[in-house]
């Protein structure tokens, strides 16, 4: 493996290396005022990135030659079809910013930041290295870019006190789930004397000792706080609620992608012949998960901080395909993947366009009482959102549930099934909440502002492949995500 | 013989400043006992043929967190005799988690010593130094060769730390502000625009 075929398999992170050093430096020179054309550009170079991913995606790469700088980084096909989602993702996040940040929403400091779209491109540079990481080094590194980037978008209205302190909760908490994580892998790499993933592999055959079992528990953990998943949880709703509105919707988005792809791949290619190790650990934590998002988001009256437990919800059913350990789990867990991610941009795009006629938001249930004599388009939307959320056929959020429990009920799991199908009931309840709300109680009136063409684009965008129109995907994704799958169970 | 000597000075000079660090009555006093710990530890490292941990000793250690914590104990007016005042009450606190530490030390020899725990490489063998290479060449020919990606990702990861930190803390300079310095209106300032004679009177103080 020469360096020239190794940057030629990493090209879309050189891409997203190259855009975000030299827009840095336009940043540098140019200063707020060019924050929109930053933002476009970022945009662009995010797009050429994960156009470049399509050519691997399709022919299917795995083995031997998705191999990078020895055994650092692996381009495989489930690399980038975590890659692809990734930047779509944060072109996303990208396209709703301006609108948020000039509203009177953002605070005393009116205005985009330039170095938005910046760190943008560096967190997402962070995950398309978690993602093909074949290295504990890798692993770490990605995550750390990413999450350092993810702590100042999550700060960046600085006048804002709910923005700083969740940039602060972020941030402290973070760093402690990085320092278990690393002691985990620290201590992996005593025991094994091995750090790529392949190595470790070979020498964790047999019976676990103590300390890579410990290593794997605390490697388990870390990365269980990195998606959210309970019980590492608790400051999703608190960072979800005070960071800014976009910034939310990437956090909600993209890096949920990239750890649950940096899980899935550390389960199946370190811990592959210790299935029953780690198991019973993503197995509760995938049930807990879904009982305790669907529980907790009961009594929320903020919008967001429903969204982030939901979120939390359906990272359970995700965990929940990982946890039945075969490929066609991991395929049900890519697809459902794909839709959370056009639900949950969809959903916070519809919760950034419940405007004043200022221009200011708003963000809890009273808020939005009767939006559908006010803003029908939205509150259709919505709708569309919530009832996907839910996993209410004909809606596409109902065939992700689906084939995650197809997974689960064919591995023989049917007990596991059966409470996350129950569990799923009571999460109906505030998403028809959020229906009864908006179409059943007395007109608020309150959201009447308007909102722009990009908002609207991404609405239509989310709500068109969430709709029965989105069966029309599912042969081409299930085919990309059966590759993708297969790739993590290719032996080395 | 003159290793064992070494050793033992070293090691005694280490023990003996880590003991200061804590005595000392005056905190400039402590940082400084500190650095001469790092230095005799560094002093230990290049004995048992690790220079490059020495080496990182003096530069990251002394150069920096030293300097880091002189700074902060000169600047920052921090009450140290309140500090130490709840030291007699923490006292058992101290001792327990000190004996705890020993224990885990002595459990994790002894498992060692045993032959509880297999440390190594996956086929088992040690890691061998190989002959007439040193250890920072060594060392150097991994981090620029084989992980060279990751030494390029390590520093992308500082520099989004620094745009984090300038992005949460600058608030620019308005034209005409002290904090930002003009040279050419430095350079052009004449004598006579900038000092006054006054000729005070006595005992009314002066009036500028």
């Amino acid at each position: 493996m020469d360096f020239a075929s190794s940057f030629a398999l990493v090209a879309p992170e050189l891409v997203l290396t190259a855009a975000g050093l030299v827009l840095l430096l336009v940043v540098a020179w140019g200063g707020d005022k060019l924050a929109r054309t930053v933002a476009i550009i970022a945009a662009a170079a995010l797009f050429a990135a994960g156009f470049l991913t399509i050519p691997g995606l399709h022919s299917g790469v795995d083995g031997p030659d998705s191999y990078a700088f020895g055994t650092l980084m692996k381009i495989d096909s489930f690399a980038l079809f975590a890659k692809a989602l990734i930047y779509l993702a944060a072109i996303g996040a990208l396209m709703v910013a301006p609108a948020f940040f000039a509203s009177p929403a953002a605070g005393k400091e009116r205005g985009m930041r330039a170095e938005y779209p910046v760190l943008i491109l560096f967190a997402s540079l962070g995950m398309s290295i978690m993602v093909s990481a074949s290295d504990f080094m890798t692993l770490y590194l990605g995550l750390e870019l990413n999450s350092l980037a993810a702590y100042v978008l999550a700060a960046i209205l600085r006048e804002d006190q709910r923005s700083a302190e969740a940039g602060l909760k972020y941030f402290v908490l973070g760093a402690l789930a990085s320092g278990i994580l690393l002691y985990g892998i620290s201590l992996l790499y005593g025991f094994t004397g091995a750090t790529d993933f392949a190595s470790v592999r070979t020498a964790l055959d047999g019976d676990l000792s103590t300390g890579q079992l410990f290593g794997l528990i605390f490697v388990m953990s870390g990365l269980a706080f990195k998606i959210s998943a309970v019980p590492f949880h608790m400051w999703t709703p608190d960072v979800y609620e005070g960071a800014p509105t976009p910034v939310t919707a990437f956090f909600a988005t993209a890096p949920k992608v990239a750890a649950v792809s940096l899980t899935a791949r550390v389960v199946f290619e370190v811990f592959g012949g210790q299935v029953l190790a780690w198991q019973q650990i993503v197995m509760f934590a995938a049930l807990a998960s879904i009982v305790f998002g669907a529980l907790g988001a009961i009594g929320q009256q903020n919008l967001k901080r429903l969204l982030a437990y939901s979120s939390i919800n359906n990272i359970g059913f995700i965990l929940l395909g990982l946890a039945v350990a075969t490929a066609d789990g991991a395929s049900a867990m890519l697809v459902y993947l794909f839709i959370y991610v056009a639900m949950s941009i969809g959903s916070f795009v519809a919760l950034l366009m419940l405007r004043s006629p200022d221009g200011d938001l708003y963000e809890t249930f009273a808020d939005i009482s009767g939006l559908a004599v006010t803003r029908p388009a939205i509150a259709w939307a919505l709708l569309i959102q919530m009832f996907s959320l839910a996993g209410i056929p004909p809606l596409l959020g109902f065939y992700s549930k689906f084939v995650v429990f197809q997974a689960t009920v064919e591995a023989g799991l049917v007990v596991f099934a059966a409470i996350a199908i129950a569990a799923s009931v009571i999460g109906a309840f505030y998403y028809i909440k959020f229906v009864k709300v908006m179409f059943f109680d007395e007109p608020a009136g309150l959201v009447t502002g308007k909102s722009g063409t990009a908002h609207w684009v991404l609405l239509a965008l989310c709500a068109a492949i969430i709709s029965p129109l989105g069966y029309l995907l599912t042969p081409s994704l299930t085919d990309l995500a059966d590759k993708a799958a297969a790739a993590l169970f290719v032996a080395i | 013989m003159i290793q064992a000597l070494a050793f033992y000075l070293f090691a005694g000079v280490v023990i003996a400043s880590a003991v200061m660090v804590i005595m000392s009555r005056n905190p400039v006093h402590s940082v400084l006992w500190l650095i001469l710990a790092f230095f005799n530890a560094a002093g230990l490292m290049v004995l048992v043929g690790a220079e490059f941990i020495a080496m990182l000793l003096v530069i990251v250690y002394v150069g920096a967190v030293a300097v880091l914590f002189l700074f902060v104990v000169m600047m920052l007016d921090i009450d140290f005799a309140a500090m130490r005042a709840g030291l007699v009450k923490n006292f058992p606190l101290g001792i327990a988690i000190a004996l705890v530490l020993l224990a885990e030390l002595l459990l994790g020899l002894g498992a060692y010593g045993a032959g509880g725990l297999e440390l190594g490489t996956p086929d088992g063998a040690a890691m061998t130094n190989r002959p007439g290479v040193s250890n920072i060449e060594a060392i150097g020919a991994l981090l620029y060769g084989r992980y060279i990606v990751l030494f390029e990702i390590a520093g992308i990861i500082l520099l989004v730390a620094m745009i984090g930190a300038i992005v949460l803390t600058y608030r620019g300079t308005k034209p005409g502000s002290r904090s930002r310095q003009d040279v050419g209106k430095q350079i052009r300032r004449r004598p006579e625009e900038a000092t006054v004679m006054k000729n005070p009177e006595y005992g009314k103080g002066v009036d500028l």
